[in-house]
């Protein structure tokens, strides 16, 4: 059976358990995604299916595109997305699948593109520890401090960690726990945090290092 | 309702009697002691609610033996077994931090006469 699905995040609360203990949760609208092509072993090399999330209005969606998606006869979706699966000829083109391949318990991977920070410096990209606040160290509160020897290597090595760019990559929090999932309200509710912003896209897998 | 709401709005508790900072309440609790579980009773002044949703808090004052003690509880915890008011406070702020520099009559909250209308 399939195992993923795409959806996107709506945001974050809490729940509680039955002892009374609080944890925090994330609201995915997952699904529902028809099955928009089918790759097969003989065909493209490989198996998997593409799925389609959302809507997007039909002068948005240009003509390869459109051909593509009429020859599943779906409606134009915001995304597409590959799930790779074992066995594609169970799975027919046209037919959607929701949040219910998920029950409560199960542990999923979540992928998503993690919020744009911009330029951002050491302390906040690379954990550094930034200078001292006091005792005189004032003037190098978020410095990187030394960035390597003199004249030997008399170069700034490969790799040395500074600023620059940071997030909006493609990130994977792995093993988070099904707390609720409910076809009917495209809903799933995950344990902890995902990445990206509210509205993000994201696709939701079985984990692949199965939970505890 | 969007999806966040509907999902919050199964574990909320209902039923509970309206309260406001400055009334006078006493909160039922569940206290698990090993396999016995038991209603422990906390009482005392309504100093804030904050946040909202089903992560709405409140804080409770009260003085006993001279010593100050507050407690915050989760409004929609499942270990709240009940909410009674005793008397309604008549305040002009929600926040009622002043009542902790004050000690003997003046940290006394006035009491508010509610209308028929009310009751």
């Amino acid at each position: 059976m399939l195992k993923g699905i795409i959806g996107k995040k709506v945001g974050m609360t809490q729940v509680f358990d039955e002892s009374g203990n609080a944890f925090p949760v994330t609201v995915i609208e997952a699904g529902p995604c028809p099955i928009v092509q089918i790759k097969t072993e003989s065909q493209d090399g490989y198996q998997a299916v593409q799925l389609g999330f959302g809507t997007r209005k039909q002068n948005k969606v240009n003509r390869p595109e459109n051909g593509h998606i009429q020859k599943a006869n779906v409606s134009p979706p915001r995304a597409l997305r590959e799930i790779r699966v074992d066995n594609a000829d169970q799975l027919s083109v046209g037919s959607m699948i929701d949040s219910g391949i998920f029950s409560v318990g199960d542990y999923v991977d979540v992928t998503g593109t993690s919020k744009g920070l911009g330029f951002t410096g050491v302390v906040k990209r690379h954990g550094f520890s930034g200078g001292k606040k006091s005792h005189g160290g004032e003037q190098d509160l978020r410095r990187p401090g030394s960035i390597g020897a003199s004249s030997y290597p008399s170069r700034v090595f490969k790799g040395k960690r500074m600023p620059g760019r940071h997030g909006g990559r493609r990130v994977t929090v792995q093993n988070l726990e099904v707390i609720q999932a409910d076809a009917e309200r495209s809903l799933l509710l995950v344990k902890g945090s995902v990445p990206g912003p509210a509205n993000g896209l994201l696709l939701i897998n079985k984990a692949v290092k199965a939970g505890d | 309702m969007n999806l966040v709401e509907s999902v919050e709005s199964e574990y909320m508790n209902e039923g509970f009697p309206e309260f406001a900072p400055g009334d006078m309440v006493r909160v039922n609790t569940k206290i698990r002691e090993g396999e016995k579980e038991r209603i422990q009773a906390y009482e005392g002044t309504v100093i804030r609610r904050s946040n909202g949703g089903l992560s709405e808090t409140f804080t409770v004052r009260r003085v006993a033996f001279g010593e100050g003690s507050e407690r915050t509880f989760p409004l929609h915890s499942p270990n709240i077994e009940s909410i009674e008011v005793l008397r309604y406070g008549a305040v002009r702020r929600a926040k009622l931090y002043y009542l902790r520099d004050r000690t003997g009559n003046s940290a006394r909250v006035r009491e508010r006469r509610r209308t028929a209308t009310e009751k």
